[in-house]
């Protein structure tokens, strides 16, 4: 276990563009954190400059409590586990897992016995003599994990281990990950460009975009409390639902075709002539007969079997996606009256994409929402 | 009732002439592409080997017109005759000269170049330079450097004390006065080569290897040395076909001479047939040759076959 910290963390490779512009954070030791950004963003970059292979254009490391800026990798009393599992191709599993142990002055033995331990925690036992060649995809990717493992460092970090498996065994090693995590009591630092990924794994996560920081915490914290518009429509599959509106007087005005009256408390805090909305698509809801709603036209249904996923069109030129449970038999051009809690409103700034305060508090809306 | 017989069948079935037809086309059509390569092969290549090897057994006249057919007599004759024997001692020499010397120094300087320093590009240009450069080109350089009064060599051995070798006149000297031109002008091909199998490296091991924190030394016996041994491989294999080869330099530089002291078995060969006019020796040699490189090539591929690491 061992404290990250990042103070004004900044890269640029030209000296002109920055790729990390000032990050800014503490991630806890036994923490599973999560990097998570769309492709381009800085990821493996940030993840690199802590390794220590890329060198740090501004800012400090901190690793435990020491300054770790100019130390190499090998200094950092870390682990790596690489895209493409970075295995040497000629040498065998054993001689893969165990590979630069010497170095740590750790003797045969003990680099046989840990080695095993590590085999048999990922079930490479009968694999040991082989060359990566003759593994399946899963099967390298194990012997990437165990020689993370092997190393016994506090710290590990993945840049996107699970990008090469396909979607069944994705699914397994996220758990397994996660399994050999807590078991360790490893401070992880994990790369990941998929955001389930990052839902379903992190303790905490920072969403990154451009080289900036949009939002670090907890993933329901994220999901529920997006802090702008990149965070609502990248977390969340399908993402949040968003529309501008205008504010006309005491109302929203979507698309010139609903009307959404505001109520005192919303006015004063949004003096914009533009917001953004957002819906999450599960809070998308079929109006009962007592409920105001609007009609809109089903463009697109998927059946999930759990699950269902109606596109429909709202205004002339945006589709939103609503996510009902069950397994709902729509037709295509049906019309549908829907409906949505004020509550489950989210409200941006249309210009800055930052949430407005006070959004969340179900009582600036009035309850209806009329159709012109 | 079976679905699977209700289905038509998606091939076509055909009666035998007309299947006949069907597969002969494409084999036609394979054969006219195959053509021109087959021709010039053939022009080139085969027919050429099989009259060798035809006018290795016979006695042939100074017309070139072979005679009697005498077996092996040429090959007899040859295992007899001293001037063979240096010959085929003077290429051997001359292969151990230039091989282990020129791979060594193109690897240590493709390593060097492979290196991300700033300027590296003009490294690279110019340790690979000597690759666009002919062997005449280039052995006339070497023989002004070489040359006794007005050279350079000599007159760095005065500079620092020395006194003046006779390069390429003294037999003690040529066959290492011509390796190191050899090796000068091979270096850039073999450099290019191994530079290329450098790069295909995949960095990540590399930094898998930094994050473990092992010494260079390490790195370059363990990581580099085993995923560059394909194109080392390769490079060495041309290489000695290369050695075995060499006639160019040794034409202009020396001549063969002296004392016979460079006269390797390709220059001996072309003495032979062209000054000589003995054809059926001649003949008999570049046999012998052609074997002895088959023979070492075959070696190279069964005792490094479990050393090379095919990704
Ligand atoms: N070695 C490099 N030299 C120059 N630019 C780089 C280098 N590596 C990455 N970049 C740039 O930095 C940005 C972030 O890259 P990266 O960290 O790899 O993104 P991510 O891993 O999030 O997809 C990209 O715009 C990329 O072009
Ligand atoms: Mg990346």
């Amino acid at each position: 276990m061992k404290k990250v910290e990042l103070i004004n963390f900044q890269k640029s490779y030209d000296q002109r563009t920055q790729v990390l512009k000032g990050i800014d954070v503490i991630i806890e030791p036994g923490e599973f954190f999560v990097l998570v950004g769309p492709s381009g963003c800085g990821k493996s970059t940030m993840l690199r400059m802590i390794a220590g292979l890329e060198s740090i254009s501004g800012g400090d490391l901190f690793l435990g409590d020491k300054k770790a800026n100019h130390l190499t990798p090998s200094q950092r009393d870390l682990s790596m586990v690489f895209q493409n599992y970075a295995l040497y191709p000629h040498l065998t599993v054993e001689e893969n897992i165990t590979f630069g142990l010497h170095v740590k002055k750790i003797f045969k033995k003990e680099q046989k016995m840990r080695c095993e331990e590590a085999g048999e925690m990922l079930g490479l036992t009968d694999y040991m003599k082989r060359k990566p060649k003759e593994l399946s995809g899963g099967q390298r990717q194990r012997v990437a994990l165990a020689r993370a493992i092997v190393t016994h460092a506090p710290l590990c970090l993945m840049d996107e281990p699970l990008s090469n498996l396909d979607a069944k065994l994705r699914a397994r090693m996220r758990s397994e990950i996660r399994q050999i995590q807590r078991k360790l009591g490893l401070t992880m630092i994990y790369v990941t460009h998929d955001q389930t990924e990052a839902m379903t794994m992190a303790d905490r996560m920072m969403i990154l975009n451009g080289g900036e920081v949009q939002q670090i915490g907890k993933p329901m914290d994220i999901y529920n409390e997006p802090k702008n518009t990149f965070v609502a429509s990248f977390m969340g599959a399908p993402p949040m639902n968003l529309i501008h509106a205008k504010v006309k007087g005491s109302s929203l005005v979507v698309d010139e075709q609903w009307l959404i009256p505001m109520s005192e408390s919303i006015r004063a805090a949004a003096q914009l002539n533009e917001v953004t909305i957002g819906v999450r698509p599960e809070h998308i809801q079929l109006a009962n007969d007592d409920e105001p709603g609007f009609v809109v036209v089903v463009s697109n249904v998927e059946v999930l079997g759990t699950e269902t996923l109606i596109t429909f069109n709202i205004g002339d030129k945006k589709q939103w996606i609503a996510r009902w449970s069950g397994q709902w038999n729509l037709r295509i051009e049906q019309p549908l009256r829907i409906f949505i809690e004020d509550q489950h409103l989210c409200l941006f700034d249309a210009q800055t994409g930052g949430k407005l305060d006070g959004s969340q508090d179900s009582s600036f809306l009035n309850k209806e929402w009329i159709t012109i | 009732m079976n679905l699977a017989q209700r289905e038509p069948s998606p091939f076509k079935t055909y009666d035998e002439p007309e299947r006949r037809r069907w597969m002969s086309s494409p084999f036609l059509a394979g054969m006219l592409f195959l053509l021109p390569s087959l021709v010039l092969f053939g022009v080139f290549l085969f027919y050429p080997m099989m009259r060798t090897i035809y006018l290795s057994l016979y006695l042939i006249d100074t017309q070139g017109e072979p005679l009697v057919f005498v077996g092996v007599e040429n090959f007899i004759n040859l295992f007899q005759s001293s001037s063979f024997q240096t010959s085929a001692k003077a290429t051997g020499l001359f292969v151990l000269y230039t091989v282990p010397i020129g791979l060594i120094l193109a690897l240590v300087l493709a390593l060097l170049a492979n290196e991300k320093v700033k300027g590296i590009g003009f490294f690279r240009t110019m340790f690979s330079s000597t690759m666009g450069m002919s062997v005449a080109a280039s052995s006339v350089i070497w023989m002004f450097m070489y040359n006794p009064s007005i050279g350079i060599m000599n007159r760095l051995l005065s500079g620092i004390g020395m006194s003046e070798v006779q390069w390429l006149l003294d037999p003690q000297f040529a066959l290492m006065s011509v390796a190191a031109a050899t090796i000068w002008m091979n270096t850039g091909f073999t450099f290019l080569i191994l530079l290329g199998g450098l790069q295909n490296i995949d960095q990540q091991l590399y930094e898998s290897a930094r994050v473990a924190g092992v010494s260079d030394w390490y790195k370059l016996r363990k990581i580099t040395l085993p995923m560059l041994s394909p194109t080392l491989f390769f490079v060495t294999v041309v290489s000695l076909i290369n050695s075995f080869q060499t006639f160019g330099q040794i034409d202009i530089l020396t001549k063969g001479g002296p004392m016979e002291s460079t006269n390797v078995i390709v220059y001996s060969i072309y003495k032979d047939a062209f000054i000589n006019y003995n054809v059926g020796s001649a003949s008999a040699q570049a046999v012998l040759l052609f074997f002895c490189i088959l023979i070492v090539t075959v070696l190279q591929f069964k005792l490094t076959e479990r050393k090379v690491h095919y990704q």
